[in-house]
């Protein structure tokens, strides 16, 4: 893999930037691999790169049916924290971000981490209260956390309306939380996983399994069918297709989740704000552009795109904390389709099928959990066993009762 | 004396020369006229560069006469405050506005930013990627995200009015250019309700540039003739300035309304048919240096001579590589431009536009492009080349052609932001080398240039042919009208747009975005060849202007360099909004109190009046606490929960959620939501229940009374009131449909006024009532029907803070009345008690708040419900969940009672019960409530504690905010245990 450095860029630029060689491959698909992830998201080329990298695995193929990085990877508002409220989730989530504290510079590609802190906030004495619930509870697990009153949220957020409609009681902030670029962290895996030899194999959709007692042993695709000793299924909003076309069920609806961005301005907003309440969260893009967005659409769909009812509820629920972004434009908006759990936490490990596994139940905040979901998925697929850290998060716990549920402990997931 | 205007014409336009404005730009004073738009006043007074670019800070100036405007998105202040990324290209000028360039330290024309122009070789497409990777990104992110950004957040108060609007129609046309007003006429005698929407402030669309003969008259005749006849048919609505932002599911369109000053309306259409007569967007050419100032779009200068009477430029060179720039060279010379030549990419081109061209002597030269241009700060002279045979490559450069203007026009693209957004397919026609609308699943039809007919002719009949189709398909009938035009157009396009020679890393494809043909390059060399890559690796397109002139070149570049035909390279999706919208007018009235509008007690003014303290309780204002006489929260809070104890309080209940279940079927119903057993309830009774959810949680406690055989009172926590409603009308309608009940919500049917203490029957039997508030006849769990001071009321024995407790229930509008009654009946014996205190009560008698001490992993058997659950023989939701092996686990958090061993400690809500340091410390649960009693004058709370049934009496360590101290396991129920008092 040929090495990105100011000093490369700087030696290319002399040369009209000739000479950079491709980010991947866009290799034709081999007949067999020994492991297949179906689904080129951010999970996907993760899996596969740590499957290459810690368990020396070379042979795999990433089959995506669109554009790599095209899924709510590509779509999402790239929040990255780990204020989790129970163990096991805080245990996962900061890893991941541990991860991200150094994934630039692991894979050579700036995914362009921004620790600009994540502040919650809470509109009431009693929802102050669960802050200081959810805080403890963080600290405990040894991540960052603090409780701040109205003055210090303002000092930090000078834009927001203390006095809104539900005036603004405190908050509560983790300070290595913040965003990312979800296309560089796409294309860093990519380019990462291909160096390594993985096949990443685009407008490639797969439409059936083969499985042979009770034993996955190839997948039919829209560009033929590939052998596999074990594959991985990746695929988000599309994890309940995936799993009817082998045969099992998943406790996953897929719904839209909605995101919007402003027109681009200077400087004017550093923290990454949240209000379970006001049930948004914003934050300022290093293109100078507002990304927010709230709560998922109210009705299940495979379509990706915006509608009216969240939009307007999401603007005015921005507007009323930030009263000054009124004469503000709206630049764009869309949507993308996340898979939702009954305790919204995420689906990872094996399946009622021999050597199929599953990375899902992502929802709308799997996109901080990419380097964790991909580094725990690879070991699960190596080892056919759930790697320490999502022992948990299985499948059989819905059917145990073990649920882990973070959107009750805490209000939003993203 | 007022400035000169150096480019105005001295005839001619649409503007008003008797009504002159002032202006300023950059604090230069200047003059411009009614019906000017910023951008043409700007040209008046020869003001070239306006902006510099975002990436590169070079020089820009106005690019085009409309929303596809790259390079003139300026400040704009009207003395209300600054408002960034303005389009003044379509913006009216109005006297006193303050323009600004965003962009340029110090200044515009001198921007030290121009060294990220001069190293432009290092700030490719990607490069972020590739570098600032140590010691990490926040380190450089700073630097970075100060020089992004198109302006500063808007300043000053927002005096602007929002409005939301609906609307259902028949037939939306969209766009009042030739096709779309003719489309509009020929539906008018159909009777359908017909919509016209246009963007500009006049209609005509394209006729304002270039008027025409229509139906043997002037277009402006034709243009106002139509205006009246539409106007003057009932069924149809013509809106001007306004704009289409957005084309979503099942026809509905979002219009931004901007023809109020002052006022901004946002509207919601739902159109049976929807006719697209949007037009189409003239492409810019691509070559070395094709960015500079004085550089513009060919009907752009039309447009500024014809519609606003200022030439662009003294010497203006027109390159085309189609027919209809040559309209806009003649329109130029005729009004005193010198046109030095016009280059065209065309090797053939018809007769008589050559003797036209040579009629004015302007020379043409045939199968040639723009090589370079050149200038210091504005335009000065371009170079221009001949295409080789196989057209890769050019010979023979010119010597300089001097020219402070050039008009470019690659073709045009149709304007499909609309159809796309309406998940209609693209397809590329090859012989117009741009894309037109193919297939949509909604009811769209596209007319005029917005389907690939570029000539007048044609968007007149296929309009008017259009409009009555989409009448006919919407239900009515009616026939196209006779429209047609004697002026003729051709347009014999080439496709050539991009040179194929000179420095590809100063070839614009991206005026906003500031992306080049370098960086398309580098990103196909790299293998970012699916469209979605390309356009996120170099941003082309990602701009405001979601690359209304440059996704077409993007997409012919890559089809070239990876040598696919580029109907198989793809498109991009268009989003809303086609034109950025306020947000502001997107929110509309939902702000402040309308935010979530505030639900207030039937007897809100009479807390008012007794000084009650305000406080959200998610939509209600409720009294927190009472600052009778002046008195803190603390100590309000602390004397209401005495006065309660020792005589009577009286607390406003009425949000409590009250659903009444009538029907055969109401009990078996309620039987299979309830953990509790509901069919042994007897009439005149109470029972406490607990709502789980299918996974066994609890979602909800409160107490149902059976009023009659077949009639029961639901009581949700305040709260769940309306998710329980939804809740059981869902097991209802889509689980058991068969059971015979009718759900009904009452909860502001209601007012509710709880009166409890030991005193609080002596109070009531005061007061004039039929029911019998005695012991034996309305026991503790009860419930009577009657009258209380001539109304119907329903009192229920039922205690929230462990005193004898009457909850009296009269129609909302009499709560008020009850209230005062009861106070003055009690004088002094009685206090209002707010809901502070009210949950300080309930957590001294060791009541359960849901939501504050159960989670969302908390079932029914944590708080001690196994006996109840074992002992129900039926089915009822979340049984089955409770079966399952987690949750029968020992070692659940479990409901129990806390209180510190040391009474210093300050225990609060929010600290955990956590594991010994020495075995590592972990969560064992959490402390739900804390307070200091003031009944007990001790610190107590309450908790969810892991096998906490099993530790009553043990010493557990308290984490919080890093301080730990230890605290005593205790029965849940600090006061009265036994009842005695409730049960009174
Ligand atoms: C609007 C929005 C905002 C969000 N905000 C955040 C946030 O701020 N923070 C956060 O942490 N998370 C956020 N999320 C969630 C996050 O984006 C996702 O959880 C995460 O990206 C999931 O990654 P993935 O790789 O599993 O899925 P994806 O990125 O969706 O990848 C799945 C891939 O599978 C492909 N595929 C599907 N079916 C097939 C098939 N049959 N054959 C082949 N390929 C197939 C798809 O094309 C897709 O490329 C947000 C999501 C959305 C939509």
């Amino acid at each position: 893999m040929n090495g990105y450095s100011f000093l490369s860029v700087v030696r290319q630029a002399l040369n009209g930037h000739k000479g950079w060689p491709v980010v991947w491959r866009s290799p034709e698909p081999k007949k067999n691999y020994d492991v297949v992830i179906v689904g080129a998201g951010g999970h996907g080329l993760a899996t596969a790169y740590y499957l290459a990298k810690n368990h020396f695995i070379k042979n795999i193929a990433v089959l995506e049916k669109g554009w790599l990085g095209g899924g709510n990877t590509g779509r999402n508002t790239q929040i990255t924290r780990s204020n989790y409220f129970w163990p096991q989730s805080a245990a996962f989530f900061d890893h991941s971000l541990k991860l991200y504290e150094h994934l630039g510079q692991e894979l050579n590609f700036n995914v362009m981490l921004s620790q600009r802190g994540m502040l919650t906030l809470a509109h009431s004495l009693h929802e102050l209260e669960g802050m200081r619930r959810w805080a403890n509870a963080i600290k405990i697990n040894d991540i960052d956390a603090e409780v701040l009153t109205p003055i210090e949220v303002k000092k930090l957020v000078p834009l927001i309306d203390l006095n809104c409609r539900f005036p603004i009681r405190g908050g509560f902030i983790q300070h290595r939380g913040g965003i990312s670029r979800h296309d560089a962290v796409a294309w860093g895996y990519a380019r990462a996983a291909s160096a390594y030899g993985v096949d990443i194999i685009q407008q490639c959709e797969v439409t059936a399994f083969n499985i042979s007692s009770g034993r996955v042993t190839g997948v039919h695709t829209t560009r033929g069918t590939i052998g596999a000793d074990k594959i991985s299924i990746a695929v988000a909003g599309h994890t309940s297709e995936l799993a009817r076309m082998a045969d099992f069920r998943v406790p996953v609806t897929s719904m839209a989740l909605q995101a919007m961005v402003s027109e681009p301005i200077k400087p004017c907003l550093n923290t990454v704000v949240m209000s379970p309440i006001i049930h948004m969260y914003a934050s300022q893009s290093d293109r100078g552009e507002l990304v927010f967005g709230g709560g998922a659409d109210l009705y299940n769909s495979y379509a990706q795109r915006g509608g009216i009812p969240l939009l307007q509820e999401n603007i005015a629920a921005l507007l009323e904390l930030f009263p000054a972004f009124s004469r503000l434009r709206l630049m764009r908006q869309w949507a993308g389709i996340v898979d939702i759990t009954p305790d919204t936490s995420p689906l990872m490990g094996l399946t009622p099928v021999q050597n199929l596994y599953i990375s899902g139940g992502w929802g709308t905040g799997g996109y901080k959990a990419i380097p964790a979901g991909g580094e725990t998925m690879a070991y699960t697929i190596a080892n056919d066993q759930p790697h320490p850290l999502i022992e948990d998060f299985g499948l059989e716990r819905f059917e145990s009762g073990a649920l882990i549920d973070e959107g009750a402990a805490s209000g939003v997931a993203h | 004396m007022a400035p000169t205007q150096k480019n105005r014409l001295t005839s001619g336009g649409r503007i008003d020369r008797s009504k002159p404005l002032s202006f300023k730009f950059n604090n230069r004073k200047l003059q411009g006229y009614q019906g000017d738009t910023i951008a043409s006043a700007l040209l008046a007074n020869d003001i070239s560069t306006v902006n510099r670019s975002f990436k590169y800070h070079r020089r820009r100036g106005i690019m085009s006469a409309g929303v596809e405007e790259t390079n003139a998105l300026l400040t704009v202040s009207d003395g209300k405050g600054d408002v960034p990324v303005v389009r003044t290209t379509v913006r009216a000028l109005v006297d006193d506005h303050q323009i600004k360039s965003p962009s340029g330290f110090p200044s515009v024309n001198f921007d030290l930013g121009r060294v990220l122009d001069f190293t432009h070789r290092l700030w490719t497409a990607g490069f972020y990627n590739k570098v600032f990777k140590w010691p990490n990104w926040h380190w450089y992110e700073g630097m970075v995200r100060r020089m992004a950004g198109l302006g500063n957040l808007p300043g000053g108060e927002d005096g602007n009015r929002y409005f939301h609007h609906n609307l259902h129609c028949d037939l939306l046309i969209v766009g009042a250019g030739p096709a779309g007003l003719a489309a509009a006429l020929s539906s008018v005698t159909s009777g359908a309700r017909v919509l016209l929407v246009e963007q500009d402030h006049e209609l005509g669309g394209s006729l304002l540039a270039n008027r025409a003969l229509i139906n043997a008259v002037d277009s402006d005749l034709w243009i106002s003739r139509t205006r009246s006849a539409l106007e003057e048919a009932v069924n149809v609505t013509v809106m001007t300035s306004s704009t289409v932002s957005g084309y979503y599911d099942h026809n509905v369109l979002t219009i931004i309304d901007r023809s109020t000053v002052g006022v901004k309306r946002f509207w919601k259409v739902r159109a049976k048919e929807v006719l697209l007569a949007t037009g189409a967007i003239e492409q810019p050419l691509v070559f070395e240096n094709n960015d500079r100032p004085g550089i513009m779009l060919a009907h752009a200068a039309m447009e500024y001579v014809n519609r606003y009477a200022v030439k662009p430029a003294d010497v203006m060179v027109v390159v085309t590589n189609n027919d209809s720039a040559y309209q806009v060279a003649f329109t130029l010379y005729d009004n005193g431009v010198r046109v030095p030549a016009i280059v065209d990419a065309r090797k053939n081109i018809a007769n008589e536009i050559v003797q036209q061209a040579n009629q004015r002597g302007i020379p043409i030269m045939s199968n040639s492009v723009i090589l370079n241009t050149f200038g210091t700060s504005v335009l000065s002279s371009v170079r221009v080349g001949t295409l080789s045979d196989d057209g890769k490559s050019t010979v023979n450069p010119t010597d300089e052609i001097a020219c402070q203007g050039l008009a470019i026009s690659g073709g045009f693209n149709p304007s499909s932001d609309l159809y796309s957004q309406a998940g209609g397919n693209l397809q590329y026609a090859a012989e117009l080398a741009c894309f037109v609308p193919m297939q949509c699943r909604q009811r769209v039809t596209v007319a005029g240039a917005a389907q690939g007919k570029f000539s007048l002719a044609e968007a007149l009949t296929e309009g008017a042919c259009a409009g009555s189709e989409a009448a006919n398909k919407a239900g009515f009938t009616c026939a196209p009208i006779d429209v047609t035009t004697s002026t003729t157009s051709s347009y014999n396009l080439k496709a050539v747009r991009i040179t194929p020679a000179g420095d590809s890393s100063r070839k614009w494809v991206d005026f906003m975005a500031d992306v080049t043909v370098a960086d398309i390059e580098l990103a196909v060399r790299e293998n970012f060849v699916s469209v979605q890559h390309l356009k996120r690796y170099t941003t082309t397109g990602m701009s405001a202007d979601q690359g209304k002139t440059s996704n077409l070149n993007a997409l012919t570049l890559l089809a070239e360099l990876t040598q696919k035909p580029i109907g198989e390279v793809g498109t991009t999706t268009f989003r809303p909004q086609f034109m950025p919208v306020p947000m502001g007018a997107i929110a509309g009235q939902r702000h402040g109190d309308f935010y979530t509008p505030a639900r207030l007690l039937p007897a809100h003014d009479w807390h008012v009046r007794h000084g009650a303290v305000f406080e959200n309780y998610g939509a209600w204002k409720r009294p927190e606490y009472y600052a009778t006489n002046g008195r803190d929260r603390e100590t309000a809070i602390r004397e209401e929960v005495l006065a309660l104890r020792r005589s009577a309080g009286l607390f406003d209940g009425s949000p409590l959620g009250k659903i009444e279940l009538t029907g055969p079927d109401a009990g078996e119903f309620l039987n299979r939501i309830y953990v509790n057993n509901v069919l042994t309830l007897k009439p005149g009774r109470i029972r406490y229940g607990l709502m789980l959810s299918e996974n066994g949680i609890i979602i909800d406690d409160g107490v149902f009374a059976r009023l009659a055989d077949d009639h029961y009172l639901v009581s949700t926590t305040s709260a769940n009131a309306d998710r329980i409603i939804a809740w059981l009308e869902e097991w209802h309608q889509c689980e058991w449909p068969d059971l015979e009940v009718i759900i009904s919500t009452v909860t502001s049917q209601w007012g509710v006024t709880t009166i409890a203490g030991p005193n609080a029957r002596v109070l009531l039997q005061g007061i004039e009532s039929d029911i019998d508030f005695s012991a034996q006849a309305l026991p503790h769990m009860s419930v009577a029907t009657g009258t209380l001071l001539g109304v119907p009321a329903r009192v229920q024995r039922v205690s929230y803070t462990g005193e004898m407790s009457f909850e009296i229930n009269v129609p909302a509008i009499q709560s008020q009345r009850v209230i005062e009654a009861l106070m003055n009946l009690g004088g002094n014996r009685i206090a209002p008690i707010g809901v502070e205190a009210s949950l300080l009560l309930r957590t001294e008698k060791g009541y359960l708040h849901v939501g504050a001490d159960t989670d969302g992993m908390t079932n029914a058997l944590d708080v001690g419900f196994a006996g109840i659950v074992a002992k129900k023989q039926s089915d009822f939701v979340g049984r089955r969940s409770l079966l399952r092996a987690d949750d029968q686990r020992k070692d659940r958090r479990q409901f129990v009672g806390v209180e510190p061993l040391n009474d210093n400690e300050n225990l609060q809500s929010g600290a955990h019960f956590v594991t010994p340091q020495d075995e590592g410390r972990r969560s064992q649960g959490i402390v739900t409530s804390a307070c200091f009693s003031p009944t007990l004058k001790r610190i107590i709370g309450l908790g969810l504690l892991e096998r906490g049934f099993e530790r009553k009496g043990e010493t557990v360590t308290v984490f919080d905010d890093g301080r730990t101290f230890d605290v005593r396991i205790t029965e849940p129920v600090f006061y009265d245990p036994s009842g005695e008092k409730m049960n009174a």
